[in-house]
């Protein structure tokens, strides 16, 4: 049976897979909950950076810049830093805002680089956001980061255990999905395409290639907004160092090792980037080592990663 | 500001500069020759640059524990850098052929996703072995300062400074004068073209990675020399401002990281008489993005594949 047929999903699969995701936490308990949910807002950041790579082919290797930007937006609005407390409904649209934003304002100059030249400017705006959290003690507490940020609320009712926030976060990553989807077989999606197939041509066909990447990455970081503005929340408080250069790597790793361009490549990725070295507590002084190893071995014996999207698949058989 | 206009100071941060520029500069032509002819970042170069200081550590440590050092100073640190030398040239060479070669004609993400594998890996090997403890190069030779006048430098920078000058000059009369630096140059412009002229590409590859890999360490036992204090982690901050000393200089091109590398370390050493200290890797990228968005091919220039 082909991978993409397992995915394709009729109604009752549909079912069984809603009570599936409404019973497991459940099944699995709260410290499992709790991994789950940090799968979940990889899955979240994995979607959005997705669009930038995968749809557009623009490699942006600081991603964890516009997720800082939400997670500290949240954390700026909503905790006794400023004593200014906004509900998180009405932050979540504010930081999505934030993240497209900033990927606007960051897009403009860089942009117009291509290839690596991107990847490699990208990678310096994510360390420079980080040293400059890292500094701005007025503003961000420098590395002793923000603390006692505002968890959600509906009414009087808070979440706060890991349970209630794997939920949100499923509801997030719906959310999320949605519009990947929509993107991709939208007339902009059409364009990313075309765009990431060669340039030259797609701009030929009346494409405006600056604003269509422009787009991308500002959408992509949008994605990044949201997932900052959660993981800010869940966790309680935030330090610099949680926005190094590795989260970016880590992100980007998923995408490639789970399939780039698809959807359920992403989660299973996530699934394995964040899940196995969970599940390799055992052998935890391993771990990363083994992590490393298999990175390599993935590329040269599954370059496609393990689901890839129905289209690379017919191009990389060609 | 007005550290800029004290004469002592200025000289002391600009000799400052050049001492780290150089290793900049040694590491980035690394990043710089395997750009030129593979086009892949190889993200793992910083742990090669790791290792090289770590095979100089336990050279010196070994020497210094029996007392060969003590009456052989000279000698034990030509040795640490000859050891240090051999294990990176046969870590890159082992990298280029077990995680690289293999993915040559994959698309473009794939050799750069490895390479990140093959960085995480020596990372956490060495953190395995050394316990993830800063580890402390064994004291060979005292810190001489040469006065002139009112002005004290360390000789440890001035060697440095030399050492790397020379090193650079060696790797451009190889590069230039020999008939291997030039199927290396033939292969960087045209892959199959050279090979089509006989030139045996995978053994020039392999050159590169160990070339390239030994300037690495020879810049590593440096690092270990002059700041005394190493880990498994050191290789990362350098690596990646290497590599901006050699994307600022015109990646791809040999000069260029060169030039780049002392830019760099020069700019962060003069950045911090007027800025925060705590900014000074801000210097580093700034300096990165403007050059790129206002010169993208580097100083020197040389044309980047845009091939994705």
């Amino acid at each position: 049976m082909q991978v993409e047929q397992i995915f394709r999903l009729t109604l009752p699969k549909k079912s069984i897979l809603a009570l599936f995701l409404i019973v497991l936490p459940f099944m699995v308990g709260n410290y499992w909950s709790q991994i789950l949910g940090d799968i979940g807002i990889y899955i979240i950041l994995g979607i959005g950076l997705n669009v930038v790579v995968g749809f557009a082919g623009l490699l942006d290797l600081g991603y964890v810049a516009f997720f800082a930007i939400g997670a500290y937006g949240y954390a700026l609005l909503a905790s006794p830093q400023f004593g200014i407390h906004i509900p998180f409904w009405l932050m979540l649209p504010v930081c999505i805002a934030f993240g497209a934003g900033f990927g606007a304002f960051l897009g403009t100059p860089v942009l117009r680089m291509r290839g690596d030249y991107l990847a490699i400017v990208t990678l310096g705006f994510g360390q420079i956001m980080r040293i400059t959290l890292n500094n701005l003690d007025p503003l961000t507490n420098g590395p002793r980061g923000l603390l006692r940020i505002d968890p959600p609320k509906i009414g009087d009712w808070i979440i706060d255990t890991p349970i209630k926030w794997y939920y949100l976060i499923i509801a997030g990553i719906f959310f999320a999905i949605f519009v990947a989807n929509r993107l991709d077989d939208s007339r902009i999606g059409r364009a990313w395409i075309a765009m990431r197939e060669d340039q030259d041509t797609a701009e030929i066909m009346g494409i405006n290639v600056l604003k269509y990447k422009l787009l991308a990455f500002s959408i992509g970081a949008s994605f990044a907004g949201l997932g900052g503005a959660i993981f800010a929340s869940r966790q309680g408080s935030i330090f610099p160092d949680n926005f190094s250069l590795m989260v970016s790597i880590n992100i980007l790793c998923l995408i490639i090792i789970g399939g780039i361009g698809s959807i359920p490549g992403i989660i299973l990725g996530s699934i394995i980037l964040i899940g196995l070295p969970e599940a390799l507590r055992g052998v935890q002084q391993y771990r990363m080592l083994l992590f490393g190893g298999l990175l390599v071995i993935m590329m040269i014996f599954r370059p496609t990663g393990f689901i890839p999207s129905a289209r690379k698949k017919i191009e990389f058989e060609k | 500001m007005e550290y800029l206009l004290n004469p002592e100071i200025l000289i002391a941060q600009i000799i400052n500069g050049l001492t780290i520029g150089g290793i900049y500069a040694l590491i980035a032509l690394g990043y710089t020759l395997v750009y030129g002819i593979l086009f892949m970042i190889n993200f793992a170069h910083g742990e090669i640059f790791m290792f090289g200081s770590f095979g100089g550590f336990a050279v010196l440590t070994f020497l210094s524990n029996n007392g060969f050092s003590a009456s052989h100073p000279t000698l034990s640190i030509l040795c640490a850098f000859v050891v240090a030398i051999i294990i990176a040239s046969s870590l890159g060479a082992l990298l280029e052929r077990v995680a690289y070669r293999p993915l040559r004609d994959a698309p473009r993400l794939s050799p750069l996703i490895s390479a990140i594998g093959v960085s995480i890996f020596l990372q956490n090997a060495m953190m395995l072995f050394t316990k993830g403890r800063m580890q402390v190069y064994p004291d060979i030779i005292p810190e001489n300062f040469i006065e002139i006048g009112w002005l004290s430098i360390s000789c440890f920078q001035i060697s440095i400074i030399l050492g790397s000058l020379l090193l650079m000059a060696g790797l451009y009369a190889f590069i230039h004068k020999t008939k291997t630096g030039k199927a290396m140059r033939a292969v960087a412009e045209n892959r199959e073209a050279a090979f089509l002229m006989g030139i045996d590409v995978n053994r020039i590859i392999t050159i590169t990675f160990i070339i390239g890999s030994a300037l690495a360490a020879a810049a590593g036992v440096m690092v270990g020399i002059y700041y005394t204090q190493i880990n498994h982690m050191m290789g990362f901050i350098p690596g990646i401002k290497a590599f901006t000393a050699a994307v600022l200089g015109g990646i791809g091109n040999v000069p260029g990281a060169m030039l780049g590398g002392f830019f760099l370390g020069l700019a962060e050493a003069l950045g911090v008489l007027v800025m925060p200290a705590q900014y000074k890797d801000l210097i580093a990228f700034g300096l990165l993005i403007l050059v790129l968005i206002i010169r993208p091919k580097g100083i020197l220039g040389e044309v980047v594949s845009e091939r994705v």
